[in-house]
């Protein structure tokens, strides 16, 4: 056993976690990703124009942006903050299903 | 590497999606069967920190970025069932919350991402666990080994998909994905192994294969 409270570590660790969606994400790097890359380098990025499908118009947050809101770094950084509220919901709500059962 | 919609065959979404699909409804009984109560909070904090941490892209070479994965971090502290329903909610989010990978894809990014990054990495840190001491040296080494295998095969998997959908030639997208990742995955396991020592400090006894028993197993 450590020194610190379960409650505290999990606190903790969700305050590490909405400092860095809020605060770092502005800054992420916008360089394309090693899939873009080698989808670039090798020719096939054009592939996803093609696709049937697309989330773009239907996905509320696309890209990690609020839509309408102009200033890309506050939109970026409230998207976050919302994803990362959203998921530690889901997990936790998820997690307790698993153990009721 | 979420790959958006248009770079895979129908054949490859289908089949990824059936085996995601499959081994979801196992890692839910798996999973339930072994989570303690002090763990369901930890399943919220977990995927909170690996859908932020994913946002976060990185400089590796020029031109090229790569963001933290967590498959490894997760499945080292909580387990590869609740790993892979980790990674499948973060990624079901992402896709369908933010657009970042294709829906037609999903089954694909989770089979890479949850699977082969959470599933493998798991097994290769419980190699190299048995094969270290197991001071927490010992541990942080084969978290670190494992973590940067979970992107290496996550990437792996995703250009065997590309290659097998046609869209690249195995000699070329094989060595392309494998070498960016390999790269991307030194940044996974500093980030990793920084993760499990701040909480092996702390409280070391949430991390459930910290000085287990039970080695190698991952009963089916």
């Amino acid at each position: 056993m450590g020194k610190y409270t379960q409650k505290r570590v999990v606190l903790w660790g969700f305050v590490l976690a909405l400092i860095i969606a809020v605060f770092l994400s502005p800054w992420a790097s916008s360089w394309p990703d090693g899939l873009e890359r080698v989808a670039e380098n090798l020719g096939f990025i054009k592939k996803t124009e093609q696709a049937g499908v697309t989330l773009w118009e239907r996905s509320p947050l696309p890209d990690y942006a609020i839509p309408g809101l102009a200033n890309k770094g506050w939109s970026t950084a409230l998207a976050g903050l919302l994803g990362t509220v959203v998921i530690f919901g889901l997990g936790w709500g998820i997690a307790r299903l698993l153990k009721r059962k | 590497m979420h790959i958006p919609d248009g770079f895979l065959s129908n054949v490859i979404n289908l089949t990824t999606a059936g085996i995601s699909g499959g081994v979801m409804a196992l890692a839910l009984k798996k999973a339930g069967r072994e989570i303690s109560d002090k763990e369901v909070p930890l399943v919220g904090v977990t995927a909170a920190f690996i859908f932020a941490a994913q946002m976060i892209n990185f400089p590796v070479v020029a031109g090229t970025s790569g963001h933290f994965l967590g498959a490894a971090l997760a499945s080292i502290l909580l387990g590869p069932w609740l790993c892979f329903i980790i990674m499948a909610l973060v990624l079901v989010l992402q896709c369908l919350g933010f657009a970042d990978g294709g829906l037609t894809a999903l089954g694909s990014n989770i089979v890479n991402m949850g699977l082969i990054g959470g599933m493998g990495s798991y097994l290769i840190f419980r190699i190299f666990q048995s094969f270290f001491s197991s001071s927490p040296k010992g541990f942080l080494l084969a978290s670190a080994i494992a973590s940067w295998f979970s992107v290496v095969l996550a990437s792996l998997a995703c250009a065997l998909e590309l290659g097998l959908s046609g869209t690249s030639p195995f000699s070329l997208v094989i060595p392309s994905m494998v070498g960016f990742h390999a790269l991307i995955g030194t940044g996974e396991a500093l980030i990793t192994t920084s993760i499990l020592s701040a909480v092996l400090t702390v409280r070391s006894d949430l991390i459930r294969t910290w000085r287990t028993d039970k080695p190698l197993t991952v009963r089916l």
